[in-house]
């Protein structure tokens, strides 16, 4: 059978929560995940992480057990990338031409690795993170890899610095921007993290302009700055963010412009098909005045259910907290809330210590935190965040008075 | 090869086959305890594999670290035998533990 009365698009968290949460609302009817992935579902934050380093086997982030698939009656089909969907015929067609008909079409297949476009792109030796194969290709190549240049420093990059590290490669990290983490969180963290990453051996350079990159053999050799500078890599992660995958949305006429546009309850424009995680742009709770993407797992997640209860027609529209995590080395960051367009940040806590948060501001009220191993920032936070609590940041600022104590301000 | 008793959050009752050496909240996951969400793949940073361990089980557990005691005050449902899944290494000493699910917050 190829027809399905829900089909979902993707086997990350989003797709198999959709498929799951399905079921727990007692859908009865035919359930697929057509998937490019070549694997069961799995997590893919440990990619970075534990499973980089391997810490984690491939069992270890499964994201079901192996008899979900059967006792749920979901099928899953693996290695089927959609290259078109009709809207009006209710089918996708799948590169290889098979075709698929489906009722209610979920739409969950994240994004493809931004790639380079310089010369050397395309040599031997350079990998992305982003699926289980790309990190078992980067992984039988790092027995013969001793010099590691992470191209990006954002969580992935960092990350990966990370996990290499402590396998005792020598690692060099590039990042465009005057500062890591640039786009996602506030000058304290980012100079955190760089304190942190080059106290363990991470060469940290800023303001790092790839050219090219050089190789010998059509393997890569050295990667080559803007200022002349010529850094020799075994081996070259590239991690500069995803191209999200909509392509077959917006073709199909779908608002597609980066992201492709849902509403509340997950719907696109187009009929009968809903999108989720990190390739639905989506007006956000806890967000700016715009459209946003959030690529997290709580996102891929919580977007899941709700297309999946819209789809039994208990809708709740979307409004779950945002959080986020990071682990490197052994600092645990948790983010609450959305820090897009923040206008004020104030540390909490003294960065010295290894301990401390960073609270966001947006039009006068708390809009997120990041906290550095600091749990409870993280919990008691999230409920100024969940109360759009507008305190004074002189205030909010002394570590030593618990934020727990200005919820019940409030 | 140690059982693990579980009551789901409907009150159902199922018993699992777990495996030494993996974590409780992998041991849920594997048995089909769908509810037990562990978003974050058990990294104890957040509480979405939360249960409630019968009293008779919990002095035989390894203690509790300070982060997951934090984690666990982010749950409405939190008891004095709560404990993240993620943070119990599953041993043969704990056959025939018996973990009811917490509700979702």
């Amino acid at each position: 059978m190829s027809d399905y009365d829900v089909l979902i698009v993707g086997s990350g968290h989003g797709g198999v929560q959709a498929a799951s949460m399905l079921r727990q609302l007692d859908f009865d009817g035919s359930i697929a995940i057509l998937t490019a992935d070549q694997d069961e579902p799995y997590e893919r934050p440990p990619l970075s992480k534990d499973y980089l380093s391997g810490d984690k086997d491939f069992h270890s982030i499964h994201l079901r057990g192996p008899d979900f698939w059967a006792d749920k009656k979901v099928a899953l089909v693996l290695g089927h990338t959609v290259s078109s969907v009709d809207p009006a015929g209710n089918r996708v067609t799948c590169e290889g031409g098979q075709t698929f008909g489906y009722g209610k079409l979920i739409w969950a297949a994240g994004g493809e690795p931004r790639r380079l476009t310089c010369d050397g792109h395309d040599l031997a030796g350079l990998h992305a993170i982003r699926s289980r194969a790309d990190v078992d290709r980067l992984r039988t190549e790092l027995a013969d890899a001793q010099r590691v240049v992470v191209i990006g420093g954002g969580y992935i990059g960092l990350e990966a610095a990370a996990s290499l590290t402590k396998l005792g490669k020598h690692v060099t990290v590039l990042e465009a921007l005057d500062r890591l983490l640039a786009r996602v969180a506030a000058g304290p963290i980012s100079d955190f993290f760089q304190a942190q990453h080059c106290a363990r051996g991470v060469d940290i350079r800023l303001n790092a302009a790839v050219t090219c990159i050089e190789g010998e053999d059509g393997r890569v050799a050295r990667v080559i700055l803007a200022d002349g500078t010529s850094l020799p890599a075994d081996l070259v992660i590239v991690g500069i963010g995803i191209v999200p995958h909509v392509a077959a949305l917006g073709a199909a006429g779908a608002d597609a412009p980066n992201g492709v546009a849902v509403d509340e309850f997950c719907r696109t424009s187009l009929p009968e098909i809903y999108a989720i995680g990190d390739c639905a742009l989506h007006r956000n709770a806890y967000g700016p005045e715009r459209q946003v993407r959030v690529e997290s797992v709580q996102n891929a997640v919580d977007q899941a259910t709700v297309a999946a209860r819209h789809i039994v027609g208990d809708p709740l529209a979307y409004s779950a907290t945002p959080w986020f995590w990071s682990n490197q080395f052994d600092i645990k960051l948790q983010t609450v809330g959305l820090n897009s367009d923040y206008d004020q940040a104030v540390v909490r806590g003294d960065p010295a210590s290894g301990r401390f948060s960073v609270v966001y501001w947006r039009g006068g009220i708390i809009v997120a935190l990041d906290c550095v191993n600091m749990v409870k920032d993280f919990v008691q936070g999230r409920a100024l965040v969940e109360r759009r609590a507008a305190l004074d940041p002189a205030v909010v600022s002394d570590a030593a008075i618990p934020l727990k104590s200005f919820a019940l301000q409030e | 090869m140690p059982t693990v008793n579980v009551t789901t959050r409907e009150g159902e009752q199922r018993v699992i086959e777990a495996t030494s050496g993996r974590s409780l909240m992998e041991n849920l996951r594997d048995g089909g305890i769908d509810e037990i969400l562990a978003l974050c793949g058990g990294n104890c940073s957040c509480a979405t594999c939360h249960v409630h361990v019968a009293e008779e089980w919990l002095e035989r557990l390894n203690p509790i670290s300070a982060d997951e005691d934090d984690l666990l005050d982010s749950s409405d449902d939190r008891q004095p035998n709560s404990r993240l899944s993620c943070q119990i290494p599953v041993t043969d000493a704990l056959d025939g533990i018996a973990v009811t699910v917490a509700q979702e917050d």
